[in-house]
């Protein structure tokens, strides 16, 4: 289980995420949606650690990794997840099996002759084959995609993070990563977290929605409630409307240090 | 007016500030990394054969010319006030040994295997694959920095002496073909003044300079931020702040050096 208490990050005098407060329940997809800088994605990378908050924790199954200092109980605390990267992140100088078994050397103790077939079989769980020796280079951005979330599996995480999975994608291939994403729900019984901006995709493979804006959660529950819902922030997100709520907030922000353009905005 | 000129300077002062205490945490966690963890071999052979074989041929050839444009400048001066060509190999080869093969070996390598250490890391920090490092349960400081620091501590004092070797022959062709100079005369006035100590002042100095070319390489790789332009300037910066100190620290290390008795 993960369990947020008052989150609050800041970088310098910025301050990004305002006092999270959520619970993720073991074996749940929880999708994350909401605009960009709303900090999203620094929530998702506090959860595994890359930022610790400024205020408030994070615990994973009762481990709270700002508290650790101990490496064996860091590897310990990583070990449970994957992370699939927005652009993949894979490495360009490995080829896709070494950038798929990268994670073992470090994250287990399983013996490196073993690497080859797991690399095998982390590809076939994502639907390719005959991959192993390509470098990311040579692959197509779906294929790349495809390959980052073997690598988040490689490892046999119980929890898997997606920063925005769907991103820069066809229509037909996002829908394929989201039967990914639905398959390795059903097969290895993850608990996942899925950040994007992508509401059909939002629907698909949630167990339930939160909607971040300017750092705090503003309406949390499942994809029916948000259909629902009569929160004008969610409305206006999920409907992608140019006026509402979020538009009047922004033009507010860009007002002060350029008037003249948002006034030619609102022309 | 005053006021904004102050606050650039209080900003630009403050910005350095900020860059030197995050240089000095990846210092220390590079050296704590360094004694208790698992070296990366493998990495540190590849880095090596990358550093090693794309800067000699460079370093090399650089220290030939020095050693030619040394030689061409002591034959022409001596000639001038004594009327023959004296002691050309023992300035040559003083010259490269002590001064010249080591700084110019150094910011040869900067040039070469720093910035493209500089641009690599850059790109991975771009592109988030320094964050993938740590997801995937390692230390980008113990994967990527040390295996680079290892190799150019390694590779860097035996580029230098395959400079210096390189810039000495130069200096022998010149002696040779434009001053006439017999080969048993030239390499007496080397052997007769050389003594290992004087090798021992240029080649310790080497160590200093592969550290910082390492440290501001991989420091600046690291911090890159805003894509591609960002990989640009972090490029750009780490080989002028790498030249830079390696001028700098090579006035400081001679004198420590000279202080010890080691000249």
């Amino acid at each position: 289980m993960i369990e947020a208490k008052g989150v609050i990050k800041r970088f310098g005098p910025r301050t990004i995420l305002r006092g999270i407060d959520m619970e993720i329940a073991d074996g749940e997809t929880l999708v994350i949606i909401g605009g960009s800088g709303c900090g999203k994605s620094t929530f998702l990378k506090a959860v595994i650690g890359l930022h610790a908050p400024t205020e408030g924790y994070i615990k994973v199954d009762g481990l709270d990794i700002s508290k650790m200092t101990d490496e064996h109980d860091i590897a310990d605390y990583r070990r449970r997840f994957g992370y699939l990267f927005q652009e993949g992140a894979l490495f360009d100088s490995m080829t896709v099996a070494d950038n798929i078994t990268f994670g073992l050397r470090y994250l287990t103790d399983i013996p490196e002759s073993k690497y080859r077939g797991i690399a095998t079989e982390c590809l076939g769980l994502v639907g390719l084959k005959d991959v192993e020796d390509f470098k990311p280079s040579e692959l197509s951005g779906g294929m790349k995609k495809r390959v980052a979330l073997a690598r988040a599996i490689a490892a046999k995480p119980a929890y898997i993070l997606y920063d925005e999975p769907t991103t820069g994608l066809d229509p037909i291939m996002s829908d394929v990563i989201n039967d990914l994403i639905l398959d390795l729900q059903k097969q290895l019984k993850i608990t996942s977290i899925v950040v994007t901006h992508d509401m059909k995709s939002a629907y698909k493979v949630a167990s339930r929605i939160a909607m971040f804006h300017e750092g705090i959660v503003q309406e949390i529950g499942t994809p029916e409630h948000f259909k629902t819902t009569k929160n004008p922030y969610v409305r206006q997100f999920v409907d992608g409307l140019s006026v509402g709520p979020i538009k009047m907030k922004l033009r507010e922000f860009d007002a002060d240090p350029a008037p003249a353009h948002a006034g030619k905005a609102q022309a | 007016m005053i006021e904004a000129i102050f606050g650039s300077f209080g900003r630009v002062l403050l910005g350095a500030a900020e860059e030197t205490g995050h240089f000095a945490f990846l210092v220390r966690s590079t050296h704590s990394w360094l004694v208790r963890a698992r070296i990366e071999w493998r990495q540190t052979l590849v880095q090596m054969g990358r550093i090693g074989v794309e800067s000699m041929p460079v370093a090399v050839m650089t220290a030939f010319f020095t050693g030619m444009v040394l030689a061409l400048q002591t034959g022409a001066t001596s000639k001038h006030f004594f009327n023959t060509p004296l002691f050309l190999g023992t300035v040559v080869s003083f010259a490269l040994v002590m001064e010249l093969g080591p700084v110019m070996t150094g910011i040869v390598v900067a040039g070469r295997a720093g910035a493209a250490i500089a641009a690599e890391l850059g790109t991975m920090k771009v592109t988030e694959q320094i964050d993938a490092l740590y997801t995937l349960g390692t230390d980008p400081v113990r994967y990527l920095v040390i295996p680079r620091l290892l190799a150019f501590l390694m590779v860097l004092p035996l580029l230098t002496v395959a400079s210096d070797f390189s810039g000495i022959l130069g200096g022998y062709f010149v002696a040779k073909v434009k001053y006439g100079v017999p080969a048993t005369v030239y390499w007496h006035d080397i052997v007769d003044q050389m003594e290992i100590r004087h090798f021992v002042h240029g080649f310790l100095k080497t160590f200093v300079f592969a550290w910082v070319v390492a440290m501001i390489a991989c420091f600046k790789g690291v911090t890159t931020r805003g894509g591609a332009e960002g990989v640009g300037k972090s490029t750009t910066a780490a080989v002028v702040l790498s030249m830079t100190l390696i001028l700098t620290l090579d006035y400081f290390a001679t004198a420590l050096l000279n202080a010890l008795g080691i000249t």
